[in-house]
């Protein structure tokens, strides 16, 4: 039998300052050539676990630690992260904090040379792990010019420069858009295919990635509630932890089928054994994206009530750079919720930012019904008091749920909470803000999360107000808006209802669409059971997307 | 962001091609040239070289920036120098007593000198411009690595954090301004946004500490010798700073660049002078004129 390469036996653990153990009473073996993913929600073990494999904990962190995690066979309560980092490779989740060094080159030197190794060496295992990851054409860029998958690549280069064993990766595709985050899974699955690389992965889209592993190592309260292959997770899950549930799953569990998919493919195929899904389908190439007669939308215009937000040819062109916006053009009404979707650098941000007046247009014209308040990607940007109450108004934190908090430190919150009170900083107390714009609300937010800020912004829009949010999630998106538009090269691309947009798409698609090759425009599994239950029963049905929110408004 | 212009990025010129070492040699000589060199026309010339040199760079837009930047020391070093200085004879202004300064003569020499200062603190700034904006930091620091390795690194991600901290900023005061009342005001307010800010800094610094950790920093060793073949541009900015210096050495020494502000203005302009700032001239730009093999 082969050896572990890692292993936890009994392992509790507990931060400087806090009493209740991160880790608690945790054992566990991963062997060589192992893909695991590491699931569980925010704040319940995940990263810890990780850091522990690699010795960062205790020796970087400090704290309470209780029995023994060996790497490689070294114990690393005896041995540091420096000397474990020759058998593991680390990548967290903010790619900016991981490049060190000023060039792509000399990043995916520098472990290699601390390590000793001679300038052949080193060159060597630049060149080829520039090759491996496809990163060969950036080996001479600045770090501080690449773009989020770029930088992110470059990290998951300069951790695997020393061939290590193993790699630990800590939500490495939370602030990646879905082709990028794709194509790291796929990579990942290269490696441990090719190279019998053992990767341990955190993840909380799990639908991203479940198909791709071997064994799930679930962690509730700092323990392991669930160590086993995906089929057999998604089992436990439905039973005991269903915000774990993947959207596939879910779909199945209320649809009554079994067992619960893996991923798209397996989903698929199960459908198909039913009878629930025709062998061939037409290609729906066009059909989830309406063309919109620029004449029609004009009269159209001239008919519609005055809009909450507009936005009339705007183009951002840097000085000496690239245009980011190019002639954008949209609309959005009082009581309408958009969710703006599109790459890494398609335009979104720089157009939030220009509803709020955090940039001024080059050309065009921003017209605004009344204050937007903009929402941006860091939460713990507002944060500049020691107390919650400092930070918003009385009635603002009544408003988002967290009155009974005043007193705490805005930087103990949880992930979901730290949200909701930069939700109450922006919107304030007094008037309501006619427009409330989120850039990328729910980085790192598990799905629990996810689905209050959803319900959140639901009733916002039902209040009247005008919600546009920008996300890489198209979960996300299916549960908290009624239209969704698609930026690419700084234009809206498409623009069209949820249905519509999130239905018939490769990457911009909810799991539930693509299982059901968009299918009466369902996009959250409680409209695909209900299709799938028309089907069994042979009275299909489409449904709205509108009525299915009335359904279960939250995130799949 | 503006800021990031300053900062090195490989473009297609023939300095970002050669070696570091060399690139980094070429600037010490430009400013071993302005140091030892007085004569305004020398350092003109000089000036019009870096200029140029900066165009053929492909960093010409930024150093012109820079030069405005610069343009900013050049007045107060000339008021000082022409309130302190009273020992020229041709006097432009009399202020009377300025007590403990003495009598409150202002003379034209001590204009002039205060200027030719103020050209040279300028040239400074454009040649360190020049300088960070065409030499890779990495491969200096590798050198440096060499003599002092934990020391190069750390300077190295000094570096590298200036960028981070200041998007960093950039992102804290965009998100101050979204609040509806806008950014923290009064002393306590500001007290709060810079706590917060040095908050977010350590914060950072324990992330990248932790990377650090996991890439080996604490068992570090010394960076391995890299042998790399000379390039022609290596060659060529080779030849060209040891030019610089000879030229700026024989400057000094000769009457070509000779020049006294005191008592009375000597600033000589013979064939020796215009003879120089030509040297000077080709010995700068000569190496930007070959642009085969400079692609990225």
């Amino acid at each position: 039998m082969t050896a572990p390469l890692v292993s936890f036996d009994r392992v509790t653990y507990s931060y400087p300052g806090v009493a209740a153990p991160a880790l608690n009473d945790v054992s566990l073996e991963i062997g060589p050539g192992e893909f695991c993913l590491l699931a569980g929600l925010s704040g319940h073990g995940k990263s810890t676990l990780l850091h522990a494999a690699c010795g960062l904990v205790p020796h970087f962190h400090g704290g309470h630690f209780a029995g023994r995690v060996t790497l490689a066979g070294l114990d690393t309560r005896e041995h540091g992260p420096a000397r474990l980092g020759a058998f593991a490779g680390v990548l967290f989740q903010d790619p900016e904090t991981q490049l060190v060094m000023s060039s792509v080159r000399a990043e995916l030197a520098l472990a290699l040379e601390n390590r000793g190794h001679g300038a052949a060496a080193v060159a060597r295992g630049v060149e080829e792990v520039a090759l491996a990851l496809g990163i060969d054409s950036l080996l001479d860029r600045s770090t501080h010019e690449l773009s989020g998958g770029e930088k992110q690549r470059v990290a998951l280069g300069a951790a695997l420069a020393g061939r290590p064993r193993l790699v630990l990766l800590d939500e490495p595709t939370s602030q990646l858009d879905p082709v990028a985050g794709d194509e790291l899974i796929g990579l990942l699955r290269r490696l441990n295919q090719e190279w019998e690389t053992t990767i341990v992965l955190a993840e909380h889209r799990l639908e991203r990635c479940l198909s791709s592993v071997d064994r799930v190592i679930a962690l509730e309260g700092g323990r392991v509630g669930c160590d086993s292959e995906p089929q057999a997770f998604l089992a436990w899950a439905g039973q005991s932890s269903p915000a774990l549930q993947t959207p596939a799953a879910k779909l199945f569990a209320l649809a009554g089928l079994r067992p619960a998919p893996a991923g798209v493919r397996e989903a698929r195929a199960t459908l198909r054994a039913h009878r629930l899904l025709p062998d061939e389908e037409p290609s729906r190439i066009g059909q989830s994206q309406p063309a919109r007669p620029r004449r029609k939308a004009k009269l159209r215009r001239a008919a519609k009530p005055a809009a909450a937000l507009e936005y009339d040819g705007v183009w951002h062109e840097l000085r000496n750079g690239p245009a980011i916006l190019r002639g954008a053009t949209l609309r959005v009404q009082a009581g309408e919720s958009v969710a703006l979707m599109g790459r890494n650098g398609a335009g979104k941000s720089t157009l939030l930012r220009h509803a709020a007046g955090l940039l001024e247009p080059t050309r065009g014209r921003i017209e605004r019904a009344g204050r937007v308040a903009l929402l941006l990607q860091n939460p713990g940007d507002y944060f500049v008091h020691e107390r919650v109450a400092e930070e918003a108004p009385e009635q603002a934190l009544a408003a988002v749920g967290l009155a009974g908090m005043a007193g705490r430190n805005p930087r103990d919150l949880s992930g979901g909470e730290r949200q909701r009170l930069a939700l109450a900083i922006v919107t304030g107390s007094g008037d309501e803000p006619a427009v409330l714009a989120l850039d990328e609300p729910t980085r790192g937010m598990d799905r629990e999360a996810k689905g209050e800020l959803a319900r959140e912004l639901r009733r916002r829009s039902e209040r009247g107000q005008a919600v546009i949010v920008a996300t890489h999630d198209p979960e996300f998106a299916a549960a908290c808006a009624d239209r969704a538009v698609l930026m690419a090269d700084g234009r809206v691309i498409a623009d069209g209802t949820a249905a519509e947009l999130l239905a018939g798409g490769w990457y911009f698609a909810t799991e539930t669409a693509r299982i059901l090759s968009g299918a009466a425009r369902a996009l959250l599994p409680e409209q695909g059971a209900e299709l799938l239950r028309a089907r069994r029963d042979g009275a299909e049905t489409p449904i709205d997307a509108r009525d299915a929110h009335a359904i279960v408004p939250g995130v799949a | 962001m503006r800021a990031m212009s300053f900062f090195y990025r490989r473009l297609p010129s023939p300095l970002h091609a050669a070696r570091a070492g060399v690139g980094a040699l070429w600037a010490a000589a430009l400013s071993l040239a302005t140091l030892v060199l007085y004569n305004p026309l020398v350092l003109l010339a000089l000036l019009a070289a870096v200029l140029c040199a900066g165009v053929g760079a492909g960093v010409g837009r930024v150093l012109a920036r820079s030069m405005r930047t610069g343009a900013i020391v050049w007045l107060p070093i000339v008021v000082v120098n022409v309130l302190v200085y009273h020992e020229g004879v041709t006097v432009f202004a009399r202020l009377g007593d300025l007590g403990p300064f003495g009598q409150g003569n202002l003379t034209l020499e001590a204009l002039v000198y205060g200027s030719v200062i103020a050209l040279k603190v300028m040239l400074l700034i454009l040649i360190t411009t020049l300088a960070s904006l065409t030499v890779d930091p990495d491969q200096v620091l590798r050198l440096l690595r060499r003599l002092s390795f934990r020391s190069a690194l750390t300077a190295s991600l000094a570096m590298r954090m200036i960028p981070v901290l200041a998007a960093d900023a950039q992102r804290l005061a965009e998100a101050q301004r979204t609040r509806p009342e806008g950014p923290p005001r009064g002393a306590r307010g500001r007290v709060a946004l810079l706590r917060a800010v040095i908050g977010g800094s350590l914060d950072r610094a324990m992330d990248v500490a932790a990377t650090l950790e996991v890439r080996g920093f604490e068992t570090a060793r010394r960076a391995p010798r890299v042998v790399r073949p000379w390039s022609r541009h290596d060659v060529a900015f080779l030849v060209s700073a040891v030019a610089v210096i000879v030229l700026a050495i024989l400057g000094r020494l000769t009457a070509a660049a000779s020049f006294s502000a005191y008592p009375e203005l000597h600033a000589p302009i013979s064939t020796g002078t215009i003879v120089l700032c030509v040297a000077l001239l080709a010995a700068v730009l000569l190496p930007f004129a070959d642009r085969r093999g400079i692609d990225v």
